[in-house]
């Protein structure tokens, strides 16, 4: 492999007066580029060790490099200030303004403001937050979900090629969380940024992380691969233990609905006669067919059943469609969808709506049985 | 009735000496409270890590502050002789305690992610103290400095005794002369001003304190 964007070697840190060290002698590479999630039950010295990587807290031996230059005597903060950094609290300045918050860094490093203003305004936009509402407005007028954009604007406002992030979405609602992380996965394709990711919610950390570090007692590694490995082939007992029951099922967060072939369940696009549509139904496997309107969206599940029980027009008849799967859902959505819907299918249509197949319980268990048969296999 | 209007000949025959004790009693109040802060904020910014230095400063200004304030005016004389010096000393001593509590308590009381925020982004411990503590404290640090002005305001009336001038001469000689005629216009006419003094002292740390706090923490 390249060489690692940051390395710590045989890093330790231990208080006076303790005997276990908070960190004993880690080593650790991390590639530019990746997400690298550090997970761990309460206390396994995860937040120390990233705090160890921009010296919040110093090492009480071995050494850090960044870019292969040892960092480990420079100073702390003009090296924080190469290094972003987002906490589970945001942490944001109550006096300062949204704009000024963002612009801390930026104004430490003594940009001009044309300058700061722009960047400003391109980061709002980027955690998806109008400049022109939000620039002025202070932190205490934030919700908690805003309040941590604006502390992931704050951490990227120099470019910095580093992320470090502890916790970040930890002490806000699922709903909000989830929104966020699949948000914080979209910025991270364009940016490309390294990032160190702290979290104590295996789901989250395989979820987010191109490798995951599994840390025990003392932050020493009980193993570090991607998440499909360590899932499929967990190290030890421990790691087995901390992965939880559901293995398969955490893994569905690693695949996409695009990934799995799409049922072809024949679509009756509106307008339609009522024996044009048997016809379309008898010759479907299901005996069921999706009904779509003018703009080739999915409207209403059609079966042959709820055809003939009813004299109603077709556009009455059937169970309507609420929700619907694009591509880029991870088959843990899909499964839900499929759960709910009063068929067991889901439909999948792309960004712009359109209808483009269903996927079904099935097809979704005969990817996992290929998968694990794979694995089995190696 | 009768009173007032015998209470407002004597004032207006006295201006100029109204004017110069009203003067007198501002300067102390000022030059107090300014040096006052800059000494107490600083003292609680240094002393406020560390626990012994940080108890024994409280305690010391403590001690000033039960002192009884006639003697705490008089037991600097042999030192600094008669006038502005030992009244300034009492005065300024007089005022810590508050300034200081307050600036040890508005920089305890902020957020611990507010400060590991302002670390983790590179500010130095100087620029995290200047940029966001300080900032932070400020409200509860001014309410400080309110209440040591009206307990300046209040005591400077004691400076007279060691010949120091302000609004207690009215009240000295009022007491001196009892009762003699004049001798209670001439107590009101200081305890009066003092009172006026009071308010305006406390509109002007009012309109200070919107004018430098920040609507984000309003």
């Amino acid at each position: 492999m390249s060489e690692p964007l940051i390395r710590l070697e045989n890093v330790s840190k231990s208080y006076p007066g303790t005997d276990a060290p908070a960190v004993g002698n880690l080593t650790l590479d991390v590639y530019e580029g990746e997400v690298l999630v550090l997970v761990g039950p309460s206390g396994c010295g995860k937040s120390t060790t990233l705090r160890l990587i921009n010296r919040l807290i110093e090492p009480t031996g071995g050494r850090i490099y960044l870019h292969g230059e040892d960092v480990t005597d420079m100073d702390s903060s003009k090296l924080r200030r190469k290094i972003g950094y987002v906490i589970q609290q945001v942490g944001l300045f109550p006096h300062r303004t949204i704009a000024e918050n963002i612009a801390t860094v930026p104004k430490l490093l003594g940009w001009d403001k044309a300058k700061t203003s722009a960047r400003v305004d391109e980061l709002l936009e980027l955690v998806s937050m109008d400049p022109a509402i939000y620039r002025d407005r202070y932190p205490k007028e934030l919700s908690g979900g805003q309040a941590q954009r604006v502390g992931v604007a704050r951490a990227l406002a120099a470019d910095p090629e580093v992320l470090l992030m502890d916790e970040p979405f930890g002490a806000i609602d699922p709903i909000t969380r989830d929104r966020l992380q699949n948000e914080f996965l979209r910025l991270q394709q364009d940016l490309k940024k390294t990032i160190v990711f702290v979290t104590h919610d295996i789901d989250e950390a395989i979820k987010m992380g191109n490798r995951i570090a599994i840390l025990r007692e003392g932050s020493e590694i009980a193993q570090i691969d991607t998440p499909e490995v360590i899932l499929s082939d967990p190290a030890d007992e421990f790691v087995e233990n901390f992965l939880g029951s559901g293995a398969i099922l955490k893994g569905l967060t690693l695949k996409k609905v695009r990934d799995i072939e799409l049922h072809d369940i024949p679509a009756l696009e509106m307008p339609v006669m009522r024996d044009e549509a048997l016809k379309v139904l008898e010759n479907s496997p299901e005996k069921t067919a999706v009904l779509l309107d003018k703009n080739h969206r999915p409207l209403r599940w059609i079966s042959e059943a709820s055809l003939n029980r009813t004299t109603q027009p077709i556009e009455k008849s059937g169970k309507p469609i609420t929700i619907d799967l694009q591509p880029e859902d991870t088959l843990q959505d899909a499964l839900g969808v499929m759960l709910q819907s009063s068929v067991g299918m889901a439909v999948v249509v792309d960004r712009q709506g359109k209808y483009l197949g269903c996927c079904s319980i099935e097809s979704l268990a005969s990817l996992i049985i290929s998968d694990s048969g794979g694995q089995a296999k190696s | 009735m009768d009173f007032l209007i015998s209470w407002w000949e004597f004032a207006a025959s006295r201006v100029d000496q109204i004017q110069s004790g009203l003067a007198e009693h501002a300067i102390y109040v000022v030059t107090v409270l300014s040096i006052a802060s800059i000494v107490a904020i600083s003292l609680g910014i240094l002393t406020r890590r560390n626990p012994l230095a940080r108890e024994l400063s409280l305690a010391v200004t403590s001690v000033f502050l039960t002192i009884p304030s006639l003697a705490l005016f008089t037991i600097f004389i042999p030192f600094v002789g008669l006038g502005f010096a030992p009244s300034f000393i009492a005065l300024f001593l007089y005022s810590l305690l508050p300034i200081l509590r307050n600036t040890i308590a508005g920089l305890d009381g902020i957020d611990a992610s507010v400060l590991e925020a302002a670390k983790g982004m590179g500010l130095t411990p100087g620029q995290v103290l200047a940029r966001v503590q300080l900032p932070l404290a400020w409200p509860v640090i001014i309410a400080g400095i309110r209440v040591s002005s009206m307990l300046i305001v209040g005591v400077a009336a004691i400076a007279t005794l060691v010949a120091g001038g302000g609004l207690g001469d009215f009240i000295k000689s009022g007491l001196a002369r009892l009762p003699l005629a004049n001798s209670l216009e001439s107590i009101w006419t200081g305890t009066v001003l003092c009172l006026l003094l009071a308010l305006v002292i406390d509109i002007a740390l009012q309109v200070a304190r919107r004018a430098t706090i920040s609507k984000g923490i309003r």
